[in-house]
């Protein structure tokens, strides 16, 4: 299968790889997927309590090119954004910027949930509720 | 020194022609078309010799006689001729059919068909290294069984079988041994006689030949098979097989059994020289690799390994001048991750992280350490990129974590 140039770009130079502290409160920390499916995701994100801006996100991704492509996209779109912003990216978003062929969409999927995940962690830290649709739904 | 780009080195799936086959054919294409059921004239009479030298070469080379060979489209078709023929024509005789969990699709798929069709299948499960237990087929034999399926040797872990006891106990038991010999055949010695094989599948692009020609051995002798044929027509091949015989096909295939038998002894040396340095290589730089499979009962050309925590359809796009496969869902249409591996019990997690190494005849050692040095890099940088390496570095259990999954 030929990938896109983007993907394949995000696979070569991936942004914004690595970890931030979960003890950190600032930090939330979303990790789905499931090695048994071949794919985990780790999004973490430091984000201001005051303005609700993510200042940082950082990920590690075990998965093909496009779940590696998907969340290194996450984390450049989530960058300075505001939590509700975040919130409103979607799988197919992420599909459409990278050119995903369909047997590739639940990589995006994974991704979009993994960004949810986070900003829920994130949430639970501050003891605000997480709505049931902005819970990670796969 | 360089190295030519691409490597190939998925000789499991195909292999280049030799040149020396290419040669063979050529003027079969031209000059000598004929066809060799044409009895009447000398362009019929020089298609059927070429046809008779090929079947003189393969029976050589798994020490049958020439009567017994016949001429197929590839293995897929032998392997559905063997299954498909012994079961209609012996139905009178029982319905029981054993075979084992990860023979090729060639035979499960027949086997699942003919299961519609009335007949019953035990598929055995194999042991941790990826071999079937003779035991296990004694045990599974019934008063109905007509027919034993086993492949000499698997197509992705190369894991070789015990044919040979097996071999023994169906013949004790008056059952037909039928046997994908697909990959092993001019790779090690495959013999019919001492093996008591009854029916042998081969397959033209596995072993330097061309693609879209098989043969399968039916025996003759001590017992006489016989098979219902699957295609009706004009009656060739003793009215087991019809259809105008694949000429330059036949003339290749029988090349490269020539071929095959004549450097068996060599080859083999070279192919464990290349697969050990290829497998010392990674392991000397790479920690948590695992070998899927029996390393002692294997084919000399063939490595399947797991790269823990690395995904394999990642590391295929990291090391994308090097053709080989991977176990992995994420490369599959059905996303599901390899039924051999999953049949051996490796955890779904290590199949995600299978490559399959198939060397062959035109690798070099150059090319070796070339695929060894860019898989340690692409490996690397993939744990470094993965949360489960990290994870595991932490020294969290991975197989206890709770993961949050649909
Ligand atoms: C073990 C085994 N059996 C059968 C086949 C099918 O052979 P062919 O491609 O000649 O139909 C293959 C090749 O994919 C194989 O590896
Ligand atoms: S992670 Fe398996 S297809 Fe993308």
């Amino acid at each position: 299968m030929a990938y896109s140039e983007k993907v394949v770009d995000h696979y070569n130079n991936p942004r914004n790889v690595g970890s931030l502290s979960k003890e950190d409160p600032n930090v939330g920390t979303g990790l789905v997927g499931a090695p048994e499916c071949g794919d985990v995701m780790k999004l973490q994100m430091r984000i201001n309590p005051e303005t609700q801006v993510i200042e940082e996100a950082k990920f590690k991704t075990f998965g093909c090119g496009s779940a590696i492509a998907s969340s290194s996209l996450a984390t450049e779109w989530v960058k300075g954004k505001t939590v509700e912003e975040a919130l409103a990216i979607k799988n197919t978003d992420i599909v459409r910027e990278l050119s995903l062929p369909p047997v590739k969409i639940h990589c995006s999927v994974l991704a979009e949930d993994a960004i949810k995940a986070a900003i829920g962690n994130w949430k639970k830290k501050h003891g605000v509720e997480v709505p049931e649709h902005e819970k990670a739904s796969h | 020194m360089a190295v030519k780009l691409p490597i190939y080195m998925d000789n499991h799936a195909t292999t280049p022609m030799d040149p020396r086959v290419l040669q063979a054919m050529l003027p079969y294409f031209t000059e000598k078309f004929g066809n060799a059921a044409s009895r009447n004239h000398s362009f019929g009479w020089a298609g059927e010799e070429a046809v008779e030298t090929a079947r003189q070469q393969i029976a050589s080379l798994i020490n049958a006689t020439p009567k017994e060979i016949i001429f197929t489209s590839g293995a897929t078709e032998s392997d559905n001729l063997m299954l498909k023929g012994v079961a209609e024509m012996y139905r009178e005789k029982g319905n029981h059919i054993i075979t084992q969990a990860i023979e090729h699709k060639a035979v499960l798929d027949t086997c699942k068909n003919l299961e519609k069709h009335g007949f019953e299948v035990t598929y055995l499960p194999v042991q941790r290294d990826g071999r079937v237990d003779p035991e296990d087929v004694r045990k599974a034999i019934r008063p109905s069984t007509i027919l034993i399926s086993i492949m000499y040797a698997n197509n992705e872990i190369g894991v070789i079988n015990p044919i040979a006891e097996i071999g023994k106990i169906a013949k004790e038991h008056g059952i037909f041994l039928a046997v994908d010999g697909v990959q092993a055949v001019g790779k090690i010695p495959v013999d019919v006689q001492k093996d008591n094989i009854d029916l042998l599948a081969i397959s033209g692009h596995k072993i330097y030949g061309p693609k879209g020609v098989g043969a399968l051995y039916v025996r003759r002798r001590n017992p006489r098979v016989q098979l219902a044929a699957i295609i009706d027509g004009g009656g060739h091949e003793r009215g087991m097989r019809s259809g105008t015989l694949n000429v330059t096909g036949i003339v290749g295939l029988g090349k490269a059994c020539e071929i095959c038998q004549q450097e068996m002894p060599e080859e083999t040396k070279r192919m464990l020289a290349l697969r050990k340095r290829l497998k010392d290589g990674l392991e000397a730089k790479l920690d948590e690799t695992f070998i899927n499979g029996s390393l002692e009962h294997r084919l000399p050309n063939n490595l399947n390994m797991s790269f823990a925590y690395v995904e394999g359809e990642s590391l295929l796009m990291g090391i994308n001048d090097v053709a080989v496969s991977s176990g992995s869902a994420c490369t599959s249409a059905t996303l599901e991750p390899s039924y051999v591996l999953k049949a051996l019990g490796v955890g779904e997690d290590l199949a995600h992280t299978s490559i399959r190494f198939g060397l062959g005849r035109f690798n070099t050692e150059e090319e070796v350490d070339y695929v060894i040095d860019k898989m340690v890099q692409v490996v690397t940088k993939l744990r470094e990129l993965s949360p489960l390496y990290e994870m595991a570095k932490e020294g969290i259990d991975i197989s206890k974590v709770k993961w949050q999954i649909a």
